[in-house]
């Protein structure tokens, strides 16, 4: 009989973790030859057509460990440039200065940065360095994560699935001609509206470390966990899908709050290493708290597009929308991971 | 007293030596309130700095800080790659086109890296992070200064303080930074940032120490 058994071994398809994040972007530049192009040192993934005259550009980055996001978003409605940083460590201002650059077709650079201390600072220090060679640069922070509190005593809420949302929505924006400040406009009512959660059931592991980020038991979940595993709000045993998607739900909903009536995108993410079944299974509870509360789900997305290397588990991310949100998500998109209309 | 690009080469150099040897246990004291990687971050920056160093190190010394500062940002990430880049580039920035600076402007450039590091990391304080160290660490310099001791020894006073302001850290919660995630958890462990930033004052002090050659042109 094989055995089940928890490997702590670096058992990956990688050739060695200096190399992982070039390699990946080499593949992704092949794959997708059409729609980026990639540059080296600083690693930039730049759509292949930037900049666009008279187009706000926009960029994003972050650590890698999390695909598609940021790389897969790159191309018509969505990115213009996105910075891989190594695994899990945010990329350098080097980077984000060359992508600014590089998508600036006159219009301005619009930067969407997820709320973690690193990249703050970096994407901080990046627009300095952009403003100084003339750029007009603006930067939206998301950050979305009810599972850590905000307040004075926190580096506040960690930026997760929302910025997904955010950078399709403003993407459609930003490629139907809206100019800077309208789309910095947008990017801060999309964050402002949506909200999100996760749970693990397995850790993941860092190339570099090569060892689990965190122990868990089998029949333990970690409830509210980060995208880089993260420890969350509690450690708790393994309840059912349903369960697991109301607590999720429930809380999301609460925060905002969500009201009956309301009309959103939900959003149901996997980690990485859960089937899409079980993904499915997720949406159909939290369909059916949704409706129960009244809150009608006019959007939907679901699958792996904010992930945490191989971890194991799902978030839930809802976005209230209005007929502005709804006509930029709708809005023709085309790039490695995302694609429909076109 | 004049300080001279020889000896804050040495300093860099000395520092990116104690950064390598001390790797291990700056990403331990990460590991336990961050995400572990201090250590290996710093190092990969200073091996980098020391890289970057090799052609402009008979420059002045404002280069020398600038040419670090660069460094360290375009190859630390995370949040020490700005915090300590911002450190030197403004530390550089007082000291442009000086190829040997007075005691007060040496202690006036550290000065002038710290505001860097406040506004990059908007950090107070007692929030358990670099400031800890670096703050007590240039008022007593400036204050050794002050009564009239010599650069040596308010620099001795300097790293002094820093080491204090870093075991301070141990009780403080933090309020800054990945740590602060963990609220009460974070309490009982020292800052690996404090930790860093009085390794790199001590450094300072032990390398103008040791060196003999000081300039003997009188600067003020």
């Amino acid at each position: 009989m094989a055995q089940t058994t928890v490997t702590t071994r670096l058992k990956k398809l990688i050739n060695t973790p200096e190399t992982e994040v070039k390699d990946a972007m080499a593949g992704m530049a092949a794959a997708h030859a059409d729609l980026i192009r990639v540059e080296y040192d600083p690693n930039v993934i730049i759509r292949k057509d930037a900049p666009r005259k008279g187009k706000v550009g926009l960029v994003s980055g972050g650590g890698s460990g999390h695909e598609p996001m940021h790389g897969g978003y790159v191309g018509l409605g969505m990115l213009d440039a996105a910075c891989p940083g190594a695994v899990f460590t945010s990329p350098t201002p080097d980077q984000m200065a060359r992508a600014t650059a590089a998508v600036d077709g006159g219009a301005g650079v619009l930067h969407i940065v997820k709320n973690y201390t690193g990249d703050i600072m970096n994407f901080e220090m990046a627009a300095e360095l952009a403003r100084g060679e003339g750029a007009k640069v603006n930067a939206v922070i998301t950050n979305d994560d009810v599972a850590v509190q905000d307040s004075l005593y926190t580096a506040g809420r960690r930026g997760v699935g929302v910025t997904v949302l955010l950078e399709k929505i403003v993407g459609g924006a930003a490629e139907a001609g809206a100019d800077l400040d309208a789309v910095t406009t947008l990017a801060k009512k999309v964050n402002a509206n949506g909200r999100s959660m996760g749970m693990a059931l397995t850790s993941c592991i860092v190339p570099a470390a090569g060892k689990v980020t965190f122990e868990i038991a089998d029949d333990e979940m970690e409830l509210g966990i980060g995208i880089h595993g993260e420890p969350g709000r509690e450690r708790t045993k393994l309840k059912s899908a349903d369960e697991i998607a109301e607590i999720l739900t429930s809380t999301i909903v609460k925060d905002l709050p969500y009201k009956r009536g309301d009309e959103v995108l939900a959003f149901v993410n996997g980690m990485g290493g859960t089937p899409l079944i079980e993904l499915y299974v997720i949406f159909n509870a939290v369909n059916r708290y949704l409706t129960g509360e009244g809150i009608k789900i006019t959007r939907s997305l679901v699958g792996n597009y904010i992930t945490s290397l191989e971890m194991a588990g799902c978030s839930v991310t809802l976005l209230k929308l209005d007929a502005e949100t709804t006509k930029f998500w709708d809005a023709p998109v085309h790039t490695p991971a995302l694609r429909w209309k076109v | 007293m004049a300080v001279t690009s020889a000896q804050i080469y040495a300093w860099l150099e000395r520092y990116a030596g104690i950064v390598a040897e001390q790797k291990q246990y700056l990403t331990g004291l990460d590991a336990a309130i961050g995400d572990g990687d201090h250590g290996i971050n710093m190092d990969r920056g200073f091996q980098t700095v020391l890289v970057k160093l090799a052609p402009v190190r008979e420059k002045d010394v404002g280069t020398l800080l600038k040419t670090t500062g660069m460094a360290l940002v375009g190859s630390v990430g995370g949040a020490g790659g700005p915090l300590y880049g911002t450190f030197f580039l403004r530390a550089g920035a007082v000291l442009d086109g000086k190829a040997e600076v007075s005691d007060r402007d040496l202690v006036g450039a550290l000065e002038a890296g710290l505001k860097g590091v406040v506004e990059r990391g908007k950090a107070n304080p007692n929030d358990k992070t670099m400031v800890d160290a670096l703050t007590p660490a240039i008022e007593q310099a400036k204050q050794a200064l002050d009564n009239g001791a010599p650069l040596e020894q308010a620099l001795t006073a300097a790293a002094d303080a820093a080491e204090k302001g870093m075991r301070a850290t141990i009780p403080l919660k933090a309020l800054k930074g990945r740590a602060s995630y963990l609220g009460d958890r974070s309490i009982g462990h020292q800052d690996p940032g404090a930790t860093s930033s009085y390794l790199m004052l001590r450094a300072l002090s032990d390398s103008l120490a040791t060196l003999p050659q000081r300039a003997s042109t009188t600067t003020t």
